[in-house]
């Protein structure tokens, strides 16, 4: 284990450790634009540029390792001229279109400018123009005079997706990136393309001028886009006008996490956040009067479900009575759920296992077959094989054994198609609590908006069984409310429940009773999670 | 605490001097004014003003070049607004009431433009730094006009359309890429 010196401090790094990744463990920054920590090195931008002892030049820190006894300075004049020029010769060409860049606030190159250079181009001649606004297919748009040919994209094409499809073509201030002659990009990890770019070069289609980046608010989160969790930041916004009129979230971006997703995100779960702020969202409690829906509040629609349930319950037993909830649900909202349906009203038929459940598309990198985020916490929470399984429940409504059926998020006419849509309009009362409209939820009697996933606090546990915090960034839309606050309230109406104020609290009572989560707190879990199951595979 | 009292003299005591001192001024002022309005109304002494007051429909105080009044949109030579919608004056705006909506220009040059700008004159606190944040040359507030009052808030929602429309008041334009004007002309104060 190689000792160095780096600015006087000492440090001790294993060997083959490169001077940079060495810096970094002091908290030293060296600006960089090709080095990235899960890509290859290339030495193309020489912005890592640092002086060491008895070194004839200046050497490239993201590609030498240390040795023992070094002696690195990463502020000297030699090394600051350095990146000066090397920031003056990469402006040379870049054109000043900073305030119709998308990257402007968090590019690298803007950021180095004023750390680093600061000072006016000497420049007289025009600027090599390049290709502007180029597609490269459904969700990019490449804008070459930006690029500073760095190769990130190129590498991250071939290393991690495996593709062929960026190369660099040209020569000198004259190369620039591109597809090959007649393709486009088509695999499902081109947001990450956006992310490993340090300049605004490639720009995803999705936030193209929708708002920018200083405007957005961030929040730790977990994508909900499959069973995989990937840890994820969503960056929403707080103005009352935003730009588009009610779009709140904004986008997706990835959280390093070297035990589930390393630093990447796929498409699939980038930018299905739509659901958030779509046009179907669920904004107040409605009823069903005839055929027509009619808009209530909480007091009402609660009422309704609750004198529903009850009644149920008491002519034809807690047998009669079917639950299905969906494992979009955090934890809270499934144990809040549990609590409700087997200890209030004593009801054995929970089964969230809709065939068809985990039949998605997956891939080999990050994007899962089951397009549940929660699945593995709802097996964990005991909520399915209880009582009848998802399937039977719906046989059985169709024959009016089971009278009344709770929806909690769950769409089974998606999944089971038009034999669920047979049942569900012969149910005697059927509750639908979810955040968006659905083919379920227009059959159902009375129907509870509930939060999503950037709406409201909770857990994940992901198909390893690692659990996972999302954390509420925004109030939710309307009237809706947190589907375990939705329990909360339905179970005081219904008999002895306890009165949760907070998720946390929810999760305390849950770390107590339910045997993987004890111990548990929102604390241990932290921001990468903590595991504490086997894999469901 | 000490109260300083003014006792009066004898000569003020009688008041009667008091009161002729302050008729005089009265009637000086009075024949002087009235003198110089008749004389203005026959064309003579128009250099002489006649009074402090300035008979605000028919007269106005010459705005100072920083004076800031509506704001307008600065246009291309072929009329469409320069702005590219980045957003630094909706950003910079401490009373949110510029509103952008960006969107895609056919013309990779151009690359991005409003397709919604407007500005809430309502919520507007006239302190101008939209148009310092303004990178290229396009929001000014240099019309030298006041907000005109309105029936409805629509009508104080001031929009792109008719931003671009405005013109900037001659002699105070900030821009050298004004529409139908030549070089700033000098201050009309002398400053």
């Amino acid at each position: 284990m190689p000792t160095l010196t780096i600015d006087d401090q000492q440090v001790t790094v294993d060997q083959g450790t490169t001077i940079l990744e060495a810096a970094k463990k002091l908290g030293i920054a060296i600006p960089h634009f090709c080095y990235h920590p899960r890509l290859t090195k290339v030495d193309a931008c020489r912005m890592c540029l640092v002086e060491v002892k008895d070194a004839p030049k200046l050497v490239t820190s993201c590609s030498n390792a240390v040795r023992d006894n070094m002696v690195v300075f990463t502020g000297t004049p030699k090394v600051e001229e350095a990146r000066k020029s090397i920031l003056e010769f990469i402006l040379i060409n870049h054109p000043l279109d900073c305030p119709i860049c998308d990257k402007a606030g968090e590019c690298t190159l803007q950021d180095y400018y004023f750390r680093y250079s600061s000072q006016p181009s000497r420049f007289k001649d025009n600027k090599v123009e390049k290709h502007k606004v180029v597609d490269l297919g459904a969700k990019m748009v490449l804008d070459s005079e930006r690029c500073v040919v760095c190769g990130r994209c190129v590498r991250f094409c071939r290393e991690v997706v495996g593709e062929e499809n960026l190369g660099i073509f040209n020569r000198g201030d004259h190369s620039e990136i591109g597809t090959y002659p007649g393709k486009k990009i088509e695999h499902n990890y081109q947001g990450n393309l956006v992310d490993v770019c340090p300049v605004g070069a490639l720009t995803a289609k999705d936030f193209r001028f929708k708002c920018r980046s200083w405007l957005l608010c961030k929040a730790d989160t977990i994508c909900p886009g499959c069973s995989n969790g990937c840890n994820a930041v969503v960056h929403f916004t707080l103005r009352s006008f935003n730009g588009i009129k009610g779009q709140r979230v904004f986008r997706l971006t990835p959280r390093e996490n070297n035990d589930v997703n390393k630093i990447w995100l796929c498409d699939v779960g980038r930018w299905g956040y739509s659901f958030v702020d779509s046009i179907d969202r669920l904004t107040t409690p409605a009823l069903k009067k005839g055929e027509d829906f009619v808009k209530g509040d909480w007091d009402t629609a609660l009422r309704e479900t609750a004198s529903g349930l009850k009644t149920v319950v008491e002519r034809y037993g807690p047998s009669a009575v079917g639950v299905i909830p969906s494992p979009h649900l955090t934890n809270e909202d499934l144990y809040a759920l549990k609590c409700l349906f087997s200890c209030v009203l004593k009801v054995a038929n929970i089964d969230f296992k809709l065939p068809g459940l985990d039949k998605g598309e997956g891939d080999k990198l990050l994007l899962k077959a089951d397009r549940h985020p929660n699945t593995r916490g709802a097996e964990l929470l005991g909520l399915s094989g209880t009582g009848l399984s998802a399937e039977a429940m719906m046989e059985k409504v169709k024959t009016g054994e089971i009278r009344a059926l709770y929806l909690a998020g769950s769409d089974p006419v998606k999944y089971i198609g038009e034999k669920a849509e047979e049942a569900l309009s012969r149910a005697e009362l059927l509750i639908f609590q979810g955040t968006n409209f659905s083919a379920s939820c227009k059959l159902a009697h009375v129907i509870l908006p509930g939060a999503t996933f950037v709406e409201k606090e909770g857990t994940f546990t992901n198909y390893q069984g690692r659990l996972q915090k999302i954390n509420k960034a925004l109030e939710p839309l309307g009237e809706a409310l947190a589907d375990w606050e939705i329990f909360t309230r339905l179970g005081k109406r219904l008999g002895a429940y306890p009165s949760y104020r907070c998720a946390e609290e929810v999760f305390k009572d849950m770390a107590r009773e339910v045997a993987p989560f004890n111990g548990l707190s929102y604390q241990k879990i932290g921001p990468q999670g903590i595991k504490i199951a086997d894999s469901s595979q | 605490m000490k109260i300083v009292g003014h006792n009066l003299t004898t000569k003020e005591s009688f008041y009667f001097f008091e009161i002729a001192k302050g008729l005089w001024i009265t009637s000086r002022h009075f024949i002087y004014n009235m003198y110089f309005h008749i004389a203005h109304l026959l064309g003579k002494y128009p250099e002489v003003p006649a009074a402090v007051t300035i008979q605000y429909p028919e007269e106005k105080i010459p705005l100072s070049r920083r004076w800031r009044g509506r704001h307008r949109i600065n246009a291309r030579p072929d009329g469409s607004p320069r702005c590219v919608a980045c957003m630094l004056c909706e950003t910079v705006c401490p009373v949110q009431c510029i509103h952008i909506v960006a969107g895609e220009h056919p013309d990779p040059a151009i690359e991005k433009y409003p397709v919604s700008f407007e500005i809430d004159v309502t919520r507007c606190c006239w302190c101008g730094m939209c148009e310092e944040a303004c990178p290229v040359d396009a929001l000014y507030m240099d019309t030298g006009k006041n907000p005109e009052p309105g029936f409805s808030r629509e009508d104080l929602l001031y929009r792109k359309e008719q931003l671009v429309k405005e013109m900037p008041l001659p002699g105070c334009q900030r821009s050298l890429n004004a529409p139908g004007q030549g070089p700033m002309e000098a201050n009309p104060l002398g400053l």
